[in-house]
């Protein structure tokens, strides 16, 4: 079967994750590793899979983008450069899945909007955050049975599955996952907080997700709702488990979820990358079934 | 005891209006912030915090909705202040620079912020903002015990490189001993550049507030967080007048007037108590075990709720090292004890 060749750009931890999630896939062929250090180790191992490599950044690959029939580029750099790579991929005709913080493009959480913006071909989708992938789908499985007022949802992550680029800007990661939990999640009201456990050996990735719903919660209807967004997030995360609840207290609303990763590269623990390499290769997925199939063509932008 | 600290100049902070809050469910209204920041301020305590119990932006289900917001409280108070200057706390994670400039702006002079012992370098773009926003900035370790002095200086270095002027060591679950409190506040004062000031912040779960306040300016620590009343998180902080009037025995200045500070805890903090901030068999818990004091009343809601007693909440909770913010896990755990036990009715899991 004709599979969608793609680039990876970031050899980091998120980076490897993706290669090895992305030569499972039916559908996609990880062609290009793109780094900006030669002595990466990430490079190294991409070469070892027989990526093609370049230690020059995005600019490194560009010539080679036609030739290569690289089509969809994921981005597991940071923030700050996010749009400049955006921009000269998106001119090549090939299509951005942003891992950054950045969200110039609109926010992509699989169970809730991704055929969505297939269907409206987007060049740049964005995969909000972690606890954005780990929570939003249980925002909108009790928003999609009635109104939501104010959700909140507090992810706590293993101290060694933080980054630095995390650290030095943790406010990035409140503010674009409760923007992101109000927008996608369908609350009028989001807020999200995050907790670095530094236990060892290190806690499974945990998400606690409360929903304050306008009227009195339709119990049995919310319970069903749950259940079938918890099998949908595990078909492309085996590891996404409702611990407890939900729980009706009042007008509250409450799942406690736990969050394994596969253990590709990552370490099990840390199903908050995990997560997020998961959604992106789902995404592309998706996009890469539209193309194969006829009915997308990327094109310039 | 041959400790001679006559005439070392301290400065304490009080943290009735903040700690205070978690007793309080964050329900302390307005006219019981400004009444009491009054009588502090009359009775000479220089310093006093006024925020959500978790800190800026701590409204929310899971730490509990208070009775007014950040702004509000900050906004009543300041203005009312002859003497003291106002602080606020923020924990990185639930509270963003966007809080800390609302804070700035009601005229707070100081801001603390707050991280687990380990995770310093999440408060980076706090202390440098607040840095350079020429606030008094504070570095504020959270449950310092659980790792040793050696660790623990390596993340106030860290806080102290980000532009912090003052750094906290806390023992937020009340676990600490003298011996404890020396090693760390020693180590500190040897590591951090001799302008950084260090301060201690006690819990009373065992009963060492104000002993392990005075081993801390032994060791050089020039900031002590009370509260007046004892009323915070657990047991209660180490109680302020108690604390004043061990200090006045000993020559230690704090500037604070030990009548009139106990007249503002026995006139106005303990009347507004819904319990008695004491030592009972859950905080006692809490400095026994470890474990974050703020759990307390979670706890016993759960084991109301759940018919899991709170003890033993408690005693799980610090088994899995679980860290301030982790409020959440304690109703979880609650299920999961209750669902092992056959208490939870078929639905409700």
């Amino acid at each position: 079967m004709k599979k969608i060749k793609c680039a990876i750009i970031g050899p980091g931890n998120i980076g490897t994750d993706l290669l090895y999630k992305l030569k499972r896939s039916q559908v996609l062929e990880p062609v290009w590793m793109v780094g900006v250090d030669p002595t990466s180790e990430g490079l190294a191992r991409a070469r070892e899979h027989g990526l093609k490599t370049t230690d020059k950044g995005v600019d490194g690959m560009l010539e080679h983008v036609k030739a290569d029939g690289v089509q969809i580029a994921f981005d597991a750099t940071s923030a700050y450069v996010h749009k400049e790579n955006s921009d000269k991929l998106n001119k090549l005709g090939v299509m951005m899945i942003d891992l950054t913080p950045a969200a110039i493009g609109p926010y992509c959480v699989p169970p809730i909007n991704l055929k969505e913006h297939a269907g409206k071909r987007e060049m740049n989708v964005n995969m909000v955050t972690c606890g954005g992938q780990a929570t939003i789908p249980m925002v909108y499985a009790v928003s999609r049975v009635q109104k939501v007022k104010y959700a909140e949802i507090i992810a706590t992550v293993a101290s060694k599955s933080v980054g630095p680029g995390t650290r030095k800007n943790i406010d990035e990661f409140t503010r674009t996952t409760s923007g992101a939990v109000a927008k996608i999640g369908g609350a009028d009201e989001g807020k999200a907080i995050i907790v670095i456990n530094p236990a060892e050996p290190p806690m499974i990735m945990r998400d606690t997700i409360h929903c304050l719903t306008l009227d009195t919660p339709r119990q049995k209807e919310i319970e069903e709702s749950v259940r079938d967004m918890v099998a949908e997030v595990q078909k492309y995360v085996p590891g996404y488990r409702l611990v407890n609840g939900p729980v009706f207290d009042g007008n509250r609303v409450t799942s406690f979820m736990q969050v394994e990763g596969l253990g590709d590269f990552l370490p099990k623990y840390a199903g908050n990358l995990d997560i997020m390499t998961a959604s992106a290769t789902r995404t592309a997925e998706m996009f890469a079934e539209e193309i194969l199939a006829g009915r997308l063509t990327l094109e310039a932008a | 005891m041959s400790l001679n600290l006559k005439g070392i100049k301290i400065k304490v902070h009080d943290m009735s209006l903040r700690d205070g809050m978690h007793p309080k469910r964050h329900q302390i209204t307005i006219d019981q912030m400004k009444s009491i920041a009054q009588g502090l301020d009359q009775a000479g305590c220089p310093l006093i915090e006024v925020t959500h119990g978790d800190g800026l932006g701590g409204a929310s289900v899971n730490y509990g909705f208070p009775a007014a917001t950040d702004e509000e409280y900050l906004r009543a108070v300041i203005p009312l202040m002859k003497q003291a200057k106002v602080s606020a706390l923020l924990l990185p994670g639930i509270g963003t620079v966007d809080h800390l400039k609302m804070a700035a702006d009601c005229g707070v002079t100081t801001i603390r912020v707050a991280t687990h012992c380990t995770e310093a370098d999440v408060s980076e773009q706090h202390i440098a903002l607040g840095r350079k926003m020429g606030l008094d900035t504070v570095g504020f370790l959270m449950m310092a015990h659980m790792i040793e002095p050696e660790q623990l200086i390596e993340q106030a270095l860290l806080m102290e490189s980000y532009g912090a002027n003052c750094i906290y060591l806390t023992d937020s679950a009340g676990y600490m001993l003298p011996d404890d409190v020396t090693a760390r506040i020693a180590l500190a004062r040897q590591k951090l550049k001799p302008e950084t000031e260090i301060g201690f912040h006690g819990h009373h779960n065992l009963s060492m507030g104000v002993a392990n306040s005075i081993a801390a300016v032994a060791a050089g620590a020039r900031r002590i967080d009370c509260a007046c009343g004892g009323m915070g998180a657990g047991a209660g902080n180490t109680p302020m007048e108690v604390f004043v009037a061990v200090c006045n025995r000993m020559g230690i200045e704090t500037g604070v007037d030990v009548f009139k500070i106990s007249d503002v805890a026995e006139d106005l903090v303990t009347p507004i108590m819904d319990f008695p901030v004491r030592i009972d068999r859950n905080s006692l818990t809490l400095g026994y075990a470890g474990v974050y004091s703020s759990f307390l009343l979670f706890a016993r809601r759960a084991e109301a709720k759940y018919g899991i007693p709170a003890r033993e909440l408690l005693l799980e909770l610090g088994r899995q090292k679980m860290v301030g913010g982790q409020e959440d896990m304690i109703e979880d755990l609650a299920l999961t004890l209750a669902r092992e036990r056959g208490l939870l009715k078929a639905n409700a899991a």
